[in-house]
């Protein structure tokens, strides 16, 4: 009863709104568009179960999951680092294009990565281009993940400029994305890992995507070191 | 009048109340506004919106909520939407694909067969508990196919996952099952594969009656040889059995699906690097090939490297051409004759070789992609569009199992090479680019338009000619994932209409007959699942099928859309477009459309010359006239009579009108309905 009421108001609301519309937009024969705004009580609980079924549903997740998505966040923040100095370093065109796209697509997986932690409250690492605290026999090291540039690489980047920028940035991001890719092969080669949907999603992401990007930043690096300009 | 945007919604589900509804019209009015105002007639629409577009952009700014965000609808009408069943809710909703009255939904859990025979109240047919990424669907006869990727499909289907690194609980690659009894699956047979199923594409042999294809697409990772005999990561350089840089073609008897196995694993990336300048946008490549040709027209030097001809700048050549002269006792660069330009050519390779390596021979280094993310192929006309990764690739299937790579493209803006789709006469390919792998926010203000994209092409002589991007005109926010996604043509007849799921962009809408220039006509569009963070949601696939527009959402469920009529779709074309009867489709393999002899297919040829202009407007009355005539009943012999005078009249007619071809169909579809 409740059901068909609404609903007859819900047509009547709607027949007035696009009636309205439509004398309103006689200069144009486009129709404008319908917006509508369903309540939220109803849906709340539909909601709320979702989520709960969502939450319930997530597979176990391990060690190597944790640190794969923890370290990663300190891999992609100095690849952020290095895509930033493009701009004022007189990178070529095609360099500043390429770190352009590495910057936005890095900076929103962070967020993935950080949100994955959050979820399961872990400690979520801020994104700082560092390496990762690791306790191993008793002691505290921080430790570069693999394909990071050291303090002096890093130095070496900052201090070039022009063609020879372009040079190092392809040459070491290059270095950073193989390492990458090796810390997915090394997630999936451990027992239990990558069970987790986003886990395996993310990764397998960052596998295909950074693995094309190498493709296309090698055919880059002959250009700029034959001094070749593309654009 | 009638009206055309009705919001009509499941009683059970999203029940609309009498606030919320004077908010809407409040809002609505509000759209409305602007549409009044002169300035805004002759302002540019932003790119890729059609010129009569609603501004301000009403997707813009809509209300967050999982299952009850605000919706924006434009030239659509909301027919149902219905949630997941119990044992999917919660869990990502993938692709779609469809026979007869049911709509197959693929789920991380499963997959849910839909009866859709009341597009206004779909009906759980059967939820098929069975988890795998990303059950992506496929149907052929009385065969269902299911995708599994994921190191945590189990071949029992059930639902505890495989821990152990090397399993034989484990099933990556394609389950296989008998859906005769539709609402009682039985899983007949499965084929397992090296990097497991991501996507997969069912090809149907015009000479092969016995037999189905399935062209397997993984881009996961490869599977230990010990858990999968002959599996090798090893690079093919290393290991000539390699399970990279190859694709699996399944060959499935139709009378014995359980004797489904891999009958060839084409390499179809071998020797890419001659066809293809990897890495740039056309323009780029256009603008060397200019630099190359000038080069050689003036005498300067060209190599070819990595396959690519390119020009030398001055300070390589000059200082080698210069010792070049000196050795002969000469001055210098200045006074090289043309023997010294020709003993330098002679040496480049060389030269080049010392900087960079030796060119490789043809098929022994391989810098493309390892493999497809999804094929489609076009069987009517033996091509298939491969989007692999970082290349978009033209094949001839005429061979089914032994596919043959004709052609490949890249853009230096195109991140992931994802789908494929072509027009229906197979002059044009759209390749779409999930860049950021569609969890991320790519539709921002602030994100390229060329980026997460469409990439159109032009087909001419087997090459693809690149004509332009498109991209969702409307602004998402931070916590709304969007990227391009998957999509069908909407058969429009003389028209390349289609529509595209955009993730939580919503559903877009659009016009691609002109190659260069595509626009929106119509969309749909929720706010984000969440205002506070990124949740998944939005539409997976969005497709065409027997007349509606069936969208599978990720978190919210299954939307059944319709056209409404609009100034860039007649009712008249929308009649003609629901004339085209398919008996199954699964958008990758694409189905020619072929459009009955209707008088509403006439009436939508009368309808697009009125738009172009092609036909004066008497001609164009008496058309209408006459298929009125025919479609009334009249006399039969009269009508044959009348509509064979009148499309002898349009053939004339074709010769000097600006869009001839269209008068053709025209007057054919007259002569055919004269019977």
């Amino acid at each position: 009863m409740r059901k068909s009421y609404t609903r007859g108001i819900a047509t009547a609301f709607a027949v007035i709104a696009a009636s309205a519309c439509a004398t309103a937009s006689h200069s144009t024969s486009s129709a404008a568009p319908v917006i509508s705004q369903p309540t939220i009580n109803p849906q709340s609980e539909a909601a709320a179960i979702q989520q709960a079924r969502t939450d319930s549903l997530r597979r176990p997740y391990t060690e190597a999951d944790i640190r794969f998505m923890s370290g990663m966040i300190h891999h992609h923040a100095q690849a952020i680092v290095m895509s930033s100095w493009a701009a004022s370093h007189s990178a070529s065109a095609s360099v500043q294009r390429l770190a352009d796209r590495i910057i936005n697509a890095q900076q929103d997986e962070i967020l993935t990565m950080q949100n994955w932690l959050r979820d399961r409250q872990q400690p979520v690492p801020d994104a700082t281009a560092t390496g990762m605290t690791m306790t191993m026999g008793g002691m505290q090291h921080e430790m570069l993940m693999p394909g990071m540039l050291t303090a002096a690489q890093m130095k070496q980047l900052d201090a070039a400029r022009g063609p020879e920028f372009d040079r190092l940035f392809l040459t070491y991001m290059i270095q950073h994305h193989r390492g990458a890719v090796s810390m997915v092969k090394e997630l999936f080669d451990s027992y239990g890992a990558g069970q987790d949907e986003v886990v395996f999603k993310f990764a397998s992401d960052v596998n295909v995507d950074q693995t094309t990007e190498i493709a296309r930043m090698d055919k880059m690096l002959i250009a700029v070191t034959l001094g070749i300009q593309t654009q | 009048m009638e009206p055309v945007h009705r919001l009509h919604v499941r009683s059970n589900f999203a029940v609309a109340s009498l606030a919320s509804l004077t908010i809407g019209v409040a809002a609505l009015m509000a759209a409305c506004a602007p549409a009044t105002s002169s300035s805004r007639a002759s302002s540019i629409p932003p790119v890729n919106m059609s010129p009569g577009e609603p501004l301000p952009d009403p997707r813009v700014g809509l209300r967050a909520g999982k299952m009850d965000a605000a919706q924006a609808v434009w030239n659509l009408r909301v027919v149902s939407q219905t949630p997941p069943a119990e044992h999917f809710v919660g869990v990502t909703n993938s692709d779609l694909a469809f026979v007869g009255n049911y709509a197959i939904q693929g789920n991380y859990n499963g997959y849910q067969v839909w009866d859709i025979s009341n597009p206004a109240q779909p009906t759980l047919k059967e939820g098929y508990v069975c988890p795998a990424s990303q059950s992506d669907v496929s149907v052929y006869r009385n065969l269902l196919f299911v995708s599994g990727e994921g190191t945590s499909g189990r071949i029992d289907c059930g639902t505890t996952g495989v821990k152990d690194t090397v399993s034989k609980d484990r099933l990556r690659g394609l389950r296989i099952f008998d859906i005769t009894d539709i609402s009682n699956p039985k899983n007949v047979g499965n084929v397992q594969t090296c990097r497991g199923s991501h996507t997969h594409t069912v090809v149907v042999d015009p000479k092969d009656p016995d037999n189905v294809y399935v062209y397997i697409s993984g881009s996961a990772g490869v599977r230990s040889p010990n858990e999968l005999a002959g599996c090798i990561r090893a690079r093919p350089e290393e290991d000539p059995n390699s399970a990279l840089f190859r694709i699996e073609v399944i060959k499935v008897p139709l009378a014995h699906p359980e004797q489904a196995a891999i009958v060839s694993s084409p390499r179809i990336f071998n020797d890419l690097t001659a066809p293809a300048r990897h890495g740039e946008s056309p323009e780029d490549v256009a603008e060397n090939k200019r630099q190359v040709a000038e080069a050689k027209a003036k005498g300067g030097f060209v190599a070819t490297i990595r396959g690519t001809e390119q020009v030398l700048p001055g300070f390589i050549i000059t200082p080698v051409l210069d010792s070049i002269v000196k050795a002969r006792g000469g001055t210098g660069a200045a006074a090289a004759t043309a023997a010294d330009s020709n003993a330098l050519r002679a040496a480049l390779p060389a030269m080049i070789a010392r900087r960079i390596g030796p060119e490789p021979p043809a098929g022994a280094t391989r810098p493309g992609p390892t493999q497809c993310h999804d094929i489609t192929v076009y069987p009517a006309v033996g091509l298939a569009g491969g989007a692999c990764e970082g290349y978009g690739f033209l094949l001839d299937i005429r061979d089914p199992a032994h596919p043959v790579r004709i052609a490949a493209v890249a853009d230096s803006n195109f991140s992931y090479w994802h789908s494929a789709t072509f027009n229906n006469d197979a002059s044009a390919i759209l390749f779409s680019d999930e860049w950021g792998g569609g969890g991320q926010p790519k539709c921002r203000s602030t994100d390229r338009r060329e980026w997460g994209a469409d990439a159109i092409f032009r087909i001419v002589n087997n090459q693809m000619q690149f004509q332009s991007y498109y991209k969702l005109p409307a602004a998402q926010t931070k916590y709304e994932n969007c990227v391009a996604h998957n999509g069908s043509l909407i058969p429009i007849p003389g028209r390349d209409i289609m529509v595209q799921a955009w993730y939580q962009g919503g559903l877009s809408v659009f016009d691609w007959s002109d190659p260069a220039h595509p626009h929106e006509i119509a969309y749909f569009d929720r706010g984000p699942a969440d205002s506070t963070r990124m949740a998944s949601g939005g539409f997976w696939s969005t497709y065409w099928y027997n007349g509606n527009i069936v969208g599978s959402e990720i978190s919210r469920g299954l939307d059944i859309l319709e056209l409404t009529p609009s100034q860039y779709i007649s009712q008249n074309e929308i009649d003609a477009a629901k004339s085209v009867h398919l008996d199954y489709l699964n958008t990758q393999g694409q189905p020619k459309f072929t459009w009955p002899a209707t008088s509403a297919l006439a009436r939508a040829y009368a309808d697009q010359l009125e738009r172009s202009k092609g036909l004066s407007a008497d001609r164009l009355s008496q058309v209408r006239q006459a298929v009125g005539g025919a479609a009334s009943g009249a006399n039969a012999m009269q009508n044959k009579a009348a509509l064979g005078a009148l499309a002898a009249q349009l053939d004339a007619d074709a010769g000097t009108s600006s869009d001839g071809a269209r008068v053709r169909l025209l007057a054919a579809t007259l002569r055919q309905l004269g019977g």
